[in-house]
């Protein structure tokens, strides 16, 4: 089915158009961060120079190393752990099917439902008594526990789509259950650990609500919650806004570019955006 | 983590007799085993998202500022968020952000999906990479971006007035009527991108040789896009519509970093509304009956979703 010349043409117009309209206000935020700081800059405008320095003064003014170190260490504990604890649980409800694993999958199904905003209400109370409000741990357990039903129904789905003759062999040669994991299953896994890896990184990189709520202390929170406390002080400054947005990008963007494939497997296959 | 595996796995040997008639000796070995492999992600989850989720349930019962004990009051918060001007605004802004979030990128992303299958490979890369790109972006980024792009001298006013609609520029965001449509646009612009690549996946999975069919009946490509690969990605817009109700429905990022539910409460949504409630009102016992609202209402929303499209098929 090769359409015509002409009617290929007019499709590949109306698809850089589609893709212009999508990165027309990218294109507005990186030509006004190269403006000089504190000048007014309107709609899409060449800076007269080119300010690389916005981004070391919104660096600085934003406390970034600060905020981006939280937000690396929130990642980098939440990524691997509810890699675990999803991996864990999908191999027990699909492998080793205890009794009630049924009813064990629906509950965490179910969580694919629950909105940050109705968890979060109570959330502060319960770590505020645990002590655990304005610390990372609060916000990483939180976090996990948001996650982890799409995790969990993530790595159940693939164990469950694996060949039932691997673990069966396996289990003939001797194999115990952690040792059918860890040596059998996870070794072809990469490609569903990726995809949960990159949707678990964005979704705490991105996650927004949960900090400004159970951190109140500016200086600990995360990039994007940093950043909104940034936009409050420096709200007149558009430049160096402009950068400061640039730089919380940067890390996701980056991400994205270079997993954009195992992106699409994961929300195809009904990911909801955290 | 518990030491899972180590030490003799109980029940290994002993074949339990198969339930439900079904021979499973080596399936419903090692019960008690299996959950400490759940343990974890069990704990976790009912301590950090079940339990605060049940516990906001019980707070919307009372009356209560956070500090004072709390008064029992039944149902009068639930009453609050349906007789309210301010809470049920935000219910029914909730639905037209359905609308831009939710129906109009599903009709965008078919019509990019229509147009992009079959093209060529490079391409293909090139276009998907873009259009899905808002969607991987912090909602604060976007919100600031977009803030900036409807503003008095933003990209958005400068085009019409390029284009001569001077007339109709504005402070888009400001603007009583048009606050809320504004919003939702953004909407339109994170998620049009996703529908798009998830038509674009379901649509691989098509037989081609239902194409070939549909040609030698002399169906066009239109004609082949409705008859053919429209039925085929059913579950996919089903999916799209479930990811993008709920994304409407719970917009806080956006709402907060634009408009903060301004002006004059034109753009409120119920999780701004939870959230000043909660955290800046001192008035937790309403938040939490409009936090037990809204996930009633993103369930039924989705259980209409999968309804419609069960009964489609």
């Amino acid at each position: 089915m090769k359409p015509s010349p002409a009617v290929d043409t007019a499709r590949t117009v109306v698809l850089i158009i589609f893709a212009a309209a999508v990165l027309l206000p990218f294109a507005s935020v990186i030509l006004s961060a190269l403006h000089p700081a504190g000048s007014a800059v309107g709609g899409l405008a060449l800076p007269p120079q080119l300010a690389f320095e916005n981004f070391a003064t919104a660096w600085e003014k934003g406390r970034f190393s600060q905020l981006m170190g939280s937000s690396l260490l929130v990642a980098l504990c939440v990524v691997p752990l509810t890699i675990a604890f999803s991996t864990l649980a999908g191999f027990a409800l699909a492998v080793l099917r205890p009794r009630g694993s049924r009813w064990i999958s629906v509950a965490f199904i179910l969580g694919l439902t629950l909105p940050t905003e109705l968890v979060v209400v109570a959330l502060y109370y319960n770590l505020s008594a645990m002590g655990l409000v304005n610390t990372h741990v609060g916000v990483i357990l939180a976090e996990i526990a948001l996650f982890l039903p799409f995790g969990v129904y993530w790595m159940q789905t693939h164990f469950a789509s694996l060949p039932r003759e691997l673990v069966e062999s396996a289990r003939i040669d001797g194999a115990r259950d952690l040792i059918v994991l860890l040596k059998i299953l996870l070794p072809i896994s990469g490609p569903a650990l990726t995809t949960i890896a990159v949707l678990f990184f964005m979704w705490s990189w991105n996650q927004f609500l949960l900090i400004i709520v159970l951190i109140q202390d500016p200086s600990r929170r995360t990039a994007p919650a940093g950043l909104g406390y940034f936009v409050g002080e420096h709200s007149t400054d558009v430049p160096l806004l402009a950068a400061a947005s640039i730089l919380v990008t940067i890390p996701i963007v980056i991400v994205y570019l270079v997993f954009q494939r195992s992106f699409v497997s994961g929300i195809t296959q009904g990911a909801i955006k955290g | 983590m518990p030491k899972a595996g180590i030490g003799t796995a109980p029940g290994r040997a002993s074949a339990r007799p198969g339930r439900a008639g079904r021979p499973t000796a080596r399936r419903t070995i090692g019960s008690a085993h299996a959950f400490l492999y759940l343990a974890p992600a069990a704990l976790i989850y009912v301590g950090f998202a079940i339990w605060p989720a049940l516990h906001t349930a019980g707070l919307s019962l009372f009356e209560w500022d956070g500090i004072l004990p709390p008064v029992w009051v039944g149902l009068e918060n639930y009453a609050e968020v349906f007789t309210k001007p301010l809470l049920l605004k935000s219910l029914g802004n909730s639905f037209v952000l359905i609308l831009f979030f939710s129906v109009i990128p599903i009709i965008l992303g078919l019509i990019m999906a229509g147009l992009l299958m079959g093209y060529a490979r490079r391409g293909l890369t090139f276009f998907r990479v873009v259009y899905f790109l808002p969607q991987v972006l912090p909602m604060v980024v976007v919100g600031i971006t977009w803030r900036w792009m409807y503003s008095e001298d933003g990209t958005l006013n400068q085009g019409l007035r390029l284009i001569g609609l001077d007339s109709i520029t504005r402070v888009w965001l400001g603007d009583f009527s048009f606050a809320l449509i504004a919003l939702g646009f953004v909407g339109t612009w994170c998620l049009a991108g996703l529908c798009m690549m998830l038509f674009l996946a379901g649509a691989q999975h098509i037989d081609t040789s239902l194409y070939e069919a549909a040609k030698l009946d002399g169906a066009g490509p239109f004609r082949r896009f409705l008859s053919v690969t429209l039925p085929g990605i059913r579950g996919e817009v089903t999916i799209a519509s479930v990811i993008c109700t709920i994304a409407a429905l719970t917009s806080f990022d956006l709402v907060y970093m634009t408009t903060d539910g301004g002006p004059a409460n034109q753009t409120v949504i119920p999780g701004l509304l939870v959230y000043r409630l909660a955290f800046k009102d001192g008035e937790i016992g309403t938040a939490a009956a409009l936090a037990v609202t809204l996930t009633v209402l993103v369930i039924l929303v989705i259980g209409a979703i999968r309804r419609v499209a069960k009964e489609r098929e």
